[in-house]
Parts: C-alpha cells; sequence; structure tokens
C-alpha cells in the first residue's frame, strides 16, 4: 500500500469502450494514446470520431512515456476520506510533444514540497495496482 | 448589429430568500425557488399567475412544469434549461428568455436557481464510490476531483504565463468580503477579511487559499423579465438587458483538461460578441459583478473582457480599484459568491439589477451600465450587461 503515491481509498478506474485499450496498455507499461488512422492526428481524451476530419477508424497507437510539465498543482485540502491523512500532493498536467502535444494528467512524484517548474521534462512511472478486485495502473511521472 | 435584442428586454423585478449555510435552510428546495419566484413577482407588481416561461442552469431540479402547477400559471409557453454546470449558464438563462420574450415566445419570463445542497448533496467534494469510468476515470484515481482542483491547473498556468502574484488574487478576495460587510443579506456579513487573515488561511489548493473559494449555500433567486415597453408600465425602474451571451471557443469541451486555449475563463470569443450586441466597451462599466467560484476565475474573466493587459495584472488588481463607490471599477458589491452567497451565481445578476435601480448596499453613484460575468472556465460560460433607459 505504502508504495502508491496516494493512499488507498480513492475511486478505481475501470475501462470503457472508448479508453479500454489505454487502460490495457498502462498494465503493458505502455502509453497509448488515440489517433486517427484516415489524418494521423492524435487526440485526447478519447472520442468516438476525429475531431480533424470526422473520419471513425481510429486506433490507440504507442506514445513514449516522456513529456513537458505544461501545468501542475498543490493540493492540500482533502476532499475525499482517503485522502484524510494524505498531506500534500502534487497533480500534472503534461504535454507529449510526440502526440501533437495532447495532455495527460498524473500525480508528480518525488516530496510533495519540491519545487516544480512548468515547463520542465518529465518522465513516466507506471504504478501497479495489483491489489485492487479488478487491478490497473496509473501513470505517474518524474522530472528527467 | 441588425435584429439585435439589446434594450428590447427588462427585468421587472427580482426576488431572494434568505441565504443560508449550506444545509441550514429550513424549507425545501421546491419551496425555496417559488417564494423567490413570488417575491420576484411582486417586485415586479406582475400576478405570479401570469407568468408564462422559465428559464435556469445548471441542471436546476425545480421542474418548470411543477412550478407552473404550484404558481397557478394559467399558460407555460417557455421551459429552458442552459446546458452546462457550475455558474457558467447564469447570464445564458438571462439571454434565453430574452431572447424567447424578444421573439414572442412568452410574455413574462422568470429566470431563477435554487439550491439546498444539504438535501441533494454539496459541489466540493469528491465521488464517494468504488470505482470510476469515463472522463473522470482519467483525473479523480490521481486525486484530481473539486472544482478547486480542477480549476487551479488552469490559474497556476495562467499565473506562470504572465507573471501574476497571489496578490492579485487577494485583492479579489478583499473586494468581496468589504461589500459583504454593508450588506446584512451577506452570509459572511459582520467576518471581515484583511490582509493578514487572508495570507494567514489555509490553502485548499495552490493558488487557492480558503478565502479564494467560493461559500456552498443554500436559498433561491428569481428575476422577471417582460419586454421593455411593458417594463416601462411597471413600478420599478426598468433594467433593460442590453446585451446577453453564452457559449464558449474552440474544443472548450475537450476532456482531460484538452481544451486548447486552456489558461482561460473561456470568454476568449464570447467578449467581443457581448460588447459588440450591448454597443459598449469595457470603458463604459459601471459596475461589474464578476463570477467567483476562485478568485483565479475572476482574474482571467477581467483580462479576457479587455479590463485589463494579462502583462498588467500585478498593478491592476488592487483593493481600492474594486470598492464602491470610488473605485474605478466597482466589482462584486453585494458580497458576491465569496461572501454574500453562493447562489449559483444568480445573485450576481441581481445585484447589478440593484445597482441600475439604485438599491445597492454599495451603491455606485450613477451606474448606467452594469456588467455580469458568470461561471469562468467551465463551458458553456456567459455574460450579460444591464443598462438604464438612459444607455438605449
Amino acid at each position: 500500500m505504502s508504495d502508491y503515491y496516494l493512499h488507498a481509498g480513492l475511486p478505481q478506474p475501470v475501462a470503457t469502450p472508448l479508453d479500454e485499450p489505454y487502460w490495457s496498455a498502462l498494465r503493458e507499461n505502455e502509453l497509448k494514446i488515440q489517433r486517427c488512422i484516415s489524418c494521423g492526428g492524435w487526440q485526447w481524451g478519447p472520442e468516438w470520431i476525429c475531431h480533424r476530419c470526422h473520419g471513425d477508424a481510429l486506433e490507440f497507437a504507442n506514445v513514449a512515456a516522456e513529456g513537458v510539465l505544461y501545468s501542475y498543482e498543490r493540493v492540500w485540502h482533502p476532499v475525499h476520506p482517503a485522502l484524510a491523512e494524505q498531506g500534500a500532493y502534487l497533480v500534472g498536467l503534461v504535454e507529449l510533444p510526440q502526440a501533437d502535444n495532447v495532455r495527460v494528467v498524473g500525480n508528480i512524484l518525488g516530496d510533495p514540497q519540491q519545487q516544480v517548474t512548468i515547463g520542465a521534462p518529465v518522465r513516466g512511472v507506471f504504478e501497479h495496482h495489483e491489489d485492487a478486485e479488478r487491478p490497473y495502473t496509473l501513470l505517474h511521472w518524474e522530472l528527467r | 448589429m441588425s435584429n439585435s435584442m439589446r434594450g428590447q428586454v427588462a427585468v421587472a423585478g427580482v426576488g431572494e430568500t434568505d441565504y443560508y449555510k449550506r444545509g441550514e435552510a429550513p424549507e425545501a428546495e421546491f419551496k425555496l425557488a417559488l417564494s423567490a419566484i413570488l417575491r420576484a413577482c411582486e417586485d415586479a407588481g406582475i400576478d405570479p399567475k401570469r407568468v408564462d416561461g422559465f428559464a435556469s442552469y445548471s441542471n436546476d431540479r425545480s421542474d418548470p412544469s411543477r412550478l407552473a402547477a404550484a404558481l397557478g400559471c394559467e399558460e407555460l409557453r417557455f421551459a429552458n434549461m442552459q446546458w452546462g454546470g457550475g455558474g457558467g449558464g447564469g447570464s445564458g438563462a438571462v439571454a434565453n428568455a430574452a431572447a424567447a420574450i424578444h421573439a414572442g415566445l412568452a410574455d413574462t419570463v422568470v429566470v431563477f436557481r435554487a439550491l439546498a445542497q444539504g438535501q441533494f448533496g454539496r459541489f466540493g467534494q469528491g465521488p464517494r464510490r468504488n470505482t470510476i469510468a469515463g472522463d473522470f476515470a482519467h483525473t479523480v484515481p490521481y486525486g484530481l476531483m473539486s472544482p478547486a482542483q480542477m480549476f487551479a491547473m488552469k490559474v497556476v498556468r495562467f499565473m506562470h504565463d504572465h507573471g501574476v502574484a497571489q496578490e492579485a488574487l487577494r485583492a479579489i478576495s478583499l473586494a468581496c468580503y468589504h461589500h459583504a460587510q454593508a450588506n446584512p443579506r451577506a452570509v459572511m456579513y459582520g467576518r471581515p477579511l484583511d490582509e493578514a487573515k487572508y495570507d494567514d488561511s489555509r490553502w485548499i489548493v495552490e493558488p487557492f487559499h480558503l478565502f479564494d473559494c467560493c461559500l456552498e449555500n443554500d436559498g433561491a433567486a428569481a428575476m422577471v423579465l417582460v419586454s421593455a415597453e411593458r417594463a416601462r408600465d411597471l413600478p420599478n425602474r426598468p433594467c433593460f438587458v442590453l446585451g446577453a451571451v453564452a457559449g464558449s471557443d474552440y474544443r472548450a469541451g475537450a476532456s482531460v483538461h484538452n481544451t486548447p486555449n486552456y489558461a482561460s475563463s473561456t470568454f476568449k470569443t464570447l467578449a467581443p460578441r457581448l460588447y459588440d450586441m450591448a454597443a459598449v466597451g469595457p470603458a463604459d462599466v459601471d459596475v461589474l459583478q464578476s463570477y467567483e467560484n476562485f478568485t483565479g476565475g475572476v482574474l482571467m474573466s477581467l483580462v479576457e473582457h479587455g479590463f485589463c493587459a494579462p502583462e498588467a495584472c500585478n498593478d491592476f488588481f488592487v483593493k481600492d480599484r474594486f470598492l464602491a463607490p470610488s473605485g474605478d471599477l466597482p466589482l462584486n458589491t453585494s458580497g458576491g459568491n465569496l461572501a454574500e452567497c453562493y447562489m449559483h451565481g444568480l445573485g450576481l445578476n441581481v445585484e447589478a439589477v440593484r445597482q441600475i435601480r439604485g438599491q445597492s448596499t454599495s451603491q455606485v453613484p450613477d451606474a448606467e451600465v452594469s456588467m455580469v460575468i458568470s461561471g469562468p472556465m467551465v463551458t458553456p460560460v456567459s455574460a450579460c450587461i444591464f443598462g438604464s433607459e438612459a444607455t438605449l
């Protein structure tokens, strides 16, 4: 339990038909983002059609789990009982330059009080929750 | 602008219940809605049975057909809900009501919002369930789940891009609390705020201290809109709708924080449309009510509405500028969502009307152009400008 960045007890992610390949890929230490087969454009969060060309032939393609910190926040007030004893924690918004700069959300590992710099390069860290009823994986980030 | 509804519709009456801390309303939410509507009709000098339309927002639970039945309305001709959450639809509901009257769909339209969070659950709490799917599965497991957490991410980026200091946010909060001290209706009446108290208050999520965050309240507010022609024959000084718009810019609804124009209050495309319809500019605005879900939303709203260049925020956002009666941009003169009441921002529209009538507890002398910015950072958002007869 203590290996997880946040205390246990938050709602656990469950895949939908729209984002299932994303969650499955995280289980395998891979990041897959939605891409349009027709025009090659990336998009996130996932949609049923491509917002550029309106094609509905979409795939989930591999992207290196490397990005740039677009924004972040240091959270103090717990709004969920699972976080009551958590203390401060960091949430980051990470751009993926290899996927048209779409953004993903994850925690920023390390000291919650660390100085965080927008624009800093970050590397993905896969956090496997094997003890969950339906095991899942989260994608966090650490400064490169 | 051809076929504009500028000056064609007016607010004839406003009504509010008492405002309570969340969970403390002594009456059912639906009764609160009815009470506010009855007061607004009484204020307007209009028989409630003549109301033939209702407009609300944010999935208000008080259904117009049930309201019409409970009030004994002779006929229902307009039952409107502006899509979207938060307070983004506050001025949108005004726009919809005004458009309906201007187009002849209805004659007497009530804009209302009723909230009893104790009866139906709170906004500022995370989801209490074991699993989560869809868009929120990509944020909630990382501890990003409350409105403050969703919006702080935008504000951090905006403040980074433009070098904005914490004191800019503080000035907004201080102005709201200052005005609430003159307003006996305000939940924070008698509870003043100063710089030290703000600085010492705990962080909710950086850059929001406790006093950067709105209240959570129970109560209801309502406004009665009629044609401008009819409003002139009613008891109150008419408060004309000069402009009212709702919407958002390109892909504002992209999920998982992928809105292209991210560090934004969502008003980039709307603000020019509002000023165009109202035929005024920011320099003409005598008094401003700007929705504070969080002070950072006010910061970006004022920038996107042209009151201040983004790089000038540290000079512009100082308390004295925002204080009635003498500041050059009196802001949130009832105390707003931070210190009067969080009625999903409809209280801001009511206060904007009071300013035109000369009835605010922090009255701006000779207020002729009175503006409201509703629900920044969500989508759709909305804004409206009210004017006195002199502005027509």
